[in-house]
């Protein structure tokens, strides 16, 4: 098994995420693996576990994205590879999944590309499906569990969320999955893994490199654009708080919430 | 002057209401744009019902390919048949649009790499402005709003359900159908749906319109027990806190947050929980918000419209008793 991780480095979840001069800054928060890719990095390094063979971590992104990769290592997957460009900066969904599908085909024999349901930045959740559309690959998203796999009969069946519940679905490898967070509980590097990713050298493979062509991606080659950035609208606060027995509180409570006919 | 498509997510025969928000979003589009006409897409197995009912809800046409191959969603030959039409069809559709729903977020993603775009996922709004089409997409788990725009066509976009007004149904409302055929074969389809589980006679949250929501406060899986109690009275969906599903007192389905389900309800009960940004990012566009906290300094406080310092072991009970009442129940 050769299993593909698609990570993106992201700020931390806690961070203060503000606008300034219409760009996105986070002062001096953290930069982490993306919160759902690190289900992604799990569930592959879970499948060399049981299946051998090996897990490369690919992402998309700028020189600082070689720390996140670096936690790939440590936790354990075998390599990891940055694809960087100046070409590559402002691409939508789609011409980010063309430079990572790029990537996916030039490392050859691959049954598997896993990828977090969604970046907690960009928000879009369409990574794996274009991936997947680009490559022709199985598309399984939102998978909850891997519930068999046969690697030499190149199947597998999955259990993947909807609204109504779980749908479990056989399909084909190659395939492109994203996962949700009830797959597994990700590991902590091991100490043993950081000093080995510390001193790791990730390899560097920028447009020409892939064979992308720099005007179908980045901004020259993406359709969609995200002219403006700015902070919701504050909340209103100032809670009504209703005190008084428990009884009175429901009494109170309930005249307010039917009144402005919630319930 | 524009087209507008808009995909039905459907299940089972039974289409998702953020489907008829989407249409009726579509609607109010095709106004802002100088009029023209709004497709409903239903694909499925038996869906001709689903196709009536989309004229009650404003569609103008139907285009409706009812096939053993799409009885499951499966996301290539739904998606492939929508752009097939789209290159088939001798007036185009300017947007395509659909509701953000798991179905709906996979047919329309890959729709739009196989026309040549990206789809504007997750819109809470749209709007046109000199002439271009905007929509509003939340980033950094709503903490910031970015604003989308597409120089292709079609448009494809997504809505978020319950980011829009469900039109009011006009009974007896029709209109034509164009009935197609698929387009890839059962053997070119390499994904086969083996069957479900399903939530039986449990209110989704995606869905709902009230959620009450249990956190750390609760203590464990037992005081989950008066929150499913108050929400059966309500009518509502149980909701979670990252914090109770990380202790393992109630699965991850339940979560709401940055990495769980982000829900705008009309209420939001949140029991208990203390309200970390975290949370706040799946909840925080609840149109109303009720806390019930020990703890008065909670920032959960910050976004209630009504809050309640106090024991939530007596307060629930106390509410459930009391909705019982008024209810009638």
């Amino acid at each position: 098994m050769h299993v593909i991780v698609c990570i993106k480095q992201t700020p931390d979840t806690a961070a203060k995420v503000e606008v300034k001069d219409g760009h996105v800054t986070w002062g001096d928060a953290a930069l982490v693996v993306n919160p759902w890719d690190e289900y992604a990095i799990e569930e592959a390094i879970r499948l060399k576990e049981k299946h051998g063979g090996k897990v490369t971590a690919i992402s998309m992104g700028p020189e600082s994205a070689k720390e996140a990769l670096k936690t790939c290592l440590a936790m354990g997957c075998d390599e990891a590879i940055l694809l960087s460009d100046p070409a590559f900066k402002g691409s939508d969904a789609t011409a980010t999944a063309s430079v990572l599908a790029a990537a996916i085909r030039k490392l050859g024999t691959v049954d598997m590309a896993i990828v977090g349901k969604q970046a907690i930045d960009g928000d879009t959740g369409l990574t794996a499906i274009a991936v997947a559309a680009l490559l022709g690959w199985s598309p399984l998203t939102f998978v909850s569990k891997i519930s068999e796999l046969d690697p030499a009969a190149k199947t597998l069946q999955v259990e993947r969320l909807q609204e109504e519940g779980k749908q479990i679905c056989a399909a084909r490898l190659p395939a492109v999955l994203s996962v949700v967070k009830d797959i597994n509980e990700p590991r902590y590097p091991s100490f043993m893994g950081i000093r080995k990713a510390a001193k790791a050298v990730i390899p560097q493979w920028a447009a020409a490199d892939l064979g992308v062509d720099p005007a179908t991606v980045g901004a020259a080659g993406s359709t969609v654009k995200w002219p403006a950035i700015y902070p919701p609208p504050a909340l209103e606060a100032n809670a009504e708080m209703l005190d008084g027995t428990p009884e009175e509180i429901a009494s109170k409570l309930a005249d307010r919430l039917m009144a402005i006919k919630v319930i | 002057m524009a087209n507008i498509w808009v995909y039905i997510d459907q299940f089972k025969g039974a289409a998702l209401a953020a489907s008829w928000e989407a249409l009726g979003a579509a609607k109010k589009l095709a106004g802002e744009l100088g009029g023209g006409t709004v497709t409903a897409l239903v694909f499925g197995q038996s869906v001709a019902g689903v196709a009536a009912e989309a004229f009650t809800y404003g569609a103008d046409a139907a285009t409706v390919c009812d096939d053993a191959t799409l009885a499951d969603f499966r996301v290539r030959p739904y998606a492939a048949l929508v752009a097939k039409l789209y290159y088939e069809a001798v007036v185009k559709p300017d947007v395509i649009l659909g509701p953000a729903t798991a179905r709906g977020r996979d047919a329309l993603g890959m729709a739009a790499v196989l026309l040549r775009t990206s789809a504007m996922a997750d819109g809470t709004a749209v709007a046109v402005k000199d002439g271009a089409l905007q929509v509003t997409h939340p980033a950094y788990a709503g903490r910031l709003l970015s604003t989308l725009e597409s120089k292709a066509k079609p448009q494809v976009i997504t809505l978020r359900p319950r980011a829009f007004a469900r039109p009011e149904p006009v009974a007896g409302a029709s209109g034509p159908v164009a009935n197609v055929a698929p387009t890839l074969t059962e053997e070119e389809i390499h994904t086969k749906v083996t069957g479900y589980a399903i939530d039986e006679g449990k209110v989704s949250l995606a869905d709902a319109k009230i959620i009450v929501s249990g956190g750390r406060g609760v203590g464990g899986p037992d005081g989950f027990a008066p929150v499913r109690e108050l929400a059966q009275t309500l009518g509502a969906a149980v909701g979670a806190s990252r914090a109770a599903v990380d202790a393992g007192w109630i699965p991850y389905a339940y979560q709401v947050g940055q990495t769980g389900r982000t829900v705008s309800p009309d209420l939001y009960v949140a029991a208990g929980i203390s309200g970390a940004i975290q949370h706040q990012a799946g909840m925080r566009t609840a149109k109303t918000i009720v806390a019930i906290n020990k703890d008065a300094e909670a920032p959960i406080f910050k976004l209630a419209r009504y809050g309640i310092v106090g024991d939530l072991f007596k307060i629930l009970p106390a509410l459930n008793a009391e909705f019982k009442k008024r209810l009638g129940k």
